[in-house]
């Protein structure tokens, strides 16, 4: 077991120009069922001899039966893209493009609302499931492994150091999941937490959280209640000075919570391992798990 | 009337009084912007929706000063253009009773750096004056509009505590403060505009014009793709109209590429140079004030971290820098030129974890334009991901003063043995 993508996954993916292509092709070559490919005026023709190329998502889904759509069309056009995957039917929607205008994300959040669909991001680096091969985003397949711990993560890169910590300490991942660092996201941690809990295969969490929004006071609280897996997080951006935007757009202290003291207290109130410094996760795991 | 739920969130109400840009202690999560526009560009925005503004006019010269007061009737408000709050503690607001002093005030102002506390050491260049008439004022109020990221929904926000430091407000007297929460595909509907302006105690015979102008002040959020528009004070005149004595609008930069006329608004010299010139190479860029440990990263959780490491490792950083996923070898260079062009930079950190990015294209960066400024700067590398033995492989050749590191841990151990060493 896994959480979100494993060998059912049906992937589809959206937007192959430039960066979407090279991921794309890290995809089929990490082994992940790649089963449609969507771009305008591609439909006939086949992405690297493999997959077929549709023109709109609807087709695809009816041909092919794709049940999980990865989005890397330029910002200008995310919104589009993410309403005609929930028009076609996709479950599950993970969207990477960056820099897609807020108020973009506050109209799709509340026209998904009530649909069983489920939002990944944007401005996020997606999931992977090592053991069954199952990458829908931009996390390397090349530093993971299977293995039991569920990493949850705001950031890109720094999911990777987690994960890369993990791995120099013995530890496979059952999923990962990089939920995005925009202030307007679609799944949240709690989302996240909630399914390792019940994941079979998830013996312990690792969360990466960031300065800005209380999301990770309302992990805290959910981990508090419902959480028996160990958790160990790390929150980016200590010395981080109030009212300036570090790089992500969620990423900014506009008030006392959104401090990492502040996260860190309410994590460490809630039983979870809070490593100080990012190079004490895979450490942190070992002591916890032993 | 819909009050938001973070009103109930033990979170919201917390603030750090006078150290944020924006009213950040009544909101929990929102975007910022890069692009910040003037007060008076943003009353010239207002003027356009029918949001009443007093009578003004901006100058860059002192000399026309004169003339200016004396059409508004030899009384008037001298306002320095600057992208920092709190100007008004600072002298950048003055009110002048004759034209004379006006123009006194004007040329000590026009060519003079502001520094308030919002803005780093150095403070931002007074380019421009907004010479404003003076109004009669019976009851200051204030209102904005900004995203709740939590809510994912545009909130209206609005106090009968009007001119005053909101976060403070928000402080003490939180039941001062009402919000909407407003649906994102609806908007601000006018019963709910109304029950506002019920709640700040407006004379009926105002009602309507309050109503109206919040509904406007709605559109113009929306239709300009603001992360901010904010008027502290909107006054009530002793004739009872409705003015925004202040405006502060901020523009999301995601949303710029449908704005082309507002991206005409930008101006880079409000801008700490360094950060000006990250912005025109694409690159996420924080100046920190003493930092010594220049920081150059790819991704932004990563580059916090790595100045999170260097706090660890008992020295400062000297920036946030994100270099991005597709930044090429010209990027890469003026990176690292930024880094070194602050003065107060002994050391560099580079730490990447290339998914996107390629190692080697960032090592050649880093070589080229270490050689170019002849920087004899130390620095340390972990370079980890897509094609990192080439780009360690590059440095080691390079015969720059490079330490390599295996992971952040090594990368910690290092700077502490190095730093000591750095002297003043």
């Amino acid at each position: 077991m896994s959480i979100l993508v494993d060998e059912n996954t049906k992937l589809l993916i959206q937007g192959l120009g430039r960066d979407g292509s090279f991921q794309a092709s890290k995809t089929l070559e990490y082994g992940t069922n790649v089963v449609a490919a969507v771009h305008p005026g591609k439909e006939g023709t086949k992405f690297e001899n493999k997959v077929p190329y549709f023109s709109s998502v609807e087709k695809a889904v009816q041909k092919t039966e794709a049940n999980t759509g990865v989005i890397f069309v330029p910002a200008p056009f995310a919104m589009d893209a993410i309403i005609e995957q929930v028009d076609a039917g996709i479950n599950l929607i993970v969207c990477i493009t960056e820099g897609v205008p807020v108020l973009d994300m506050i109209k799709i959040m509340s026209y998904i609302e009530n649909k069983s669909v489920r939002l990944i991001g944007s401005n996020c680096p997606g999931l992977l499931t090592p053991s069954t091969k199952t990458k829908v985003g931009i996390i390397p397949g090349n530093i993971v492994r299977p293995g039991n711990i569920g990493v949850v993560s705001r950031s890109g890169t720094l999911t990777y150091e987690a994960i890369a910590q993990l791995v120099q300490n013995g530890f496979g991942q059952s999923t990962c999941v990089g939920i995005g660092g925009d202030p307007v996201h679609g799944t949240t941690f709690t989302d996240v937490l909630q399914m390792f809990e019940s994941d079979k295969e998830t013996e312990a969490i690792v969360l990466i959280g960031e300065i800005g929004g209380t999301r990770e006071q309302l992990a805290a609280e959910y981990i508090k209640k419902h959480v028996t897996k160990p958790v160990v997080s790390y929150i980016a951006g200590q010395t981080a000075p109030p009212g300036k935007r570090m790089g992500h757009a969620g990423a900014i202290i506009t008030g006392k919570a959104a401090l990492a003291s502040e996260k860190n207290t309410a994590l460490s109130n809630a039983g979870v391992h809070v490593v100080e410094s990012p190079s004490d996760i895979g450490l942190r795991m070992k002591e916890v798990m032993r | 009337m819909v009050e938001c739920a973070c009103l109930e969130n033990k979170y919201a109400c917390k603030g750090i009084a006078g150290s944020n840009p924006v009213p950040s202690a009544i909101i929990k999560n929102f975007k910022v912007s890069i692009l910040n526009i003037h007060e008076y560009q943003a009353k010239e925005l207002f003027e356009k929706y029918n949001i009443n503004t007093p009578r003004g006019y901006v100058t860059d010269n002192a000399e026309e000063v004169e003339s200016i007061i004396n059409k508004l009737n030899g009384k008037a408000v001298v306002k320095a253009q600057v992208h920092a709050g709190g100007r008004g503690k600072v002298g950048g607001v003055k009110l002048v009773n004759t034209s004379d002093e006006g123009k006194i005030i004007a040329k000590n102002l026009l060519g003079s750096n502001l520094v308030t506390h919002q803005t780093n050491k150095s403070g931002v260049p007074i380019e421009k004056l907004l010479i404003a008439e003076t109004l009669d004022i019976k009851k200051e109020l204030y209102v904005s509009i900004l995203i709740d990221g939590d809510l994912a929904a545009p909130v209206f926000i609005a106090s009968t505590e009007g001119g005053m430091d909101i976060e403070e407000v928000a402080e003490t007297r939180p039941e001062k403060i009402f919000r909407i929460k407003c649906d994102p595909l609806i908007g601000l509907t006018p019963y709910l505009a109304r029950d506002l302006s019920y709640k700040l105690n407006i004379p009926e015979s105002s009602i309507k014009q309050s109503t109206n102008l919040f509904i406007n002040l709605y559109k113009l959020f929306i239709e300009n793709d603001c992360s901010l528009v904010e008027i502290n004070p909107l006054i009530i005149t002793n004739k009872e109209e409705i003015i925004a004595l202040d405006a502060k609008i901020n523009i999301e930069d995601d949303s710029l590429f449908r704005h082309k006329d507002l991206e005409k608004l930008y101006d880079p010299n409000q801008l700490d140079p360094l950060e000006e010139r990250a912005i025109s190479s694409n690159l996420a860029y924080v100046k920190l004030d003493g930092g010594e440990v220049g920081c150059m990263v790819n991704g932004a959780g990563l580059a916090m971290a790595t100045m999170d490491i260097t706090k660890k490792a008992g020295a400062n950083p000297a920036n946030f820098l994100d270099i991005g996923g597709s930044a090429d070898q010209n990027g890469i260079e003026e990176a690292f030129k930024i880094i070194t062009d602050d003065n107060e930079v002994k050391i560099i950190l580079v730490n990447l974890f290339a998914g996107i990015a390629r190692s080697d294209v960032v090592a050649k960066g880093i070589v080229n334009a270490a050689k170019e400024t002849k920087s004899s700067l130390p620095i340390v590398v972990t370079m980890r991901g897509t094609n990192a033995d080439e780009g360690l492989e590059l440095l080691k050749n390079s015969n720059l003063n490079i330490t390599t590191a295996s992971d952040l841990f090594e990368a910690a151990k290092i700077l502490t043995k190095i730093l000591p060493t750095l002297g003043d």
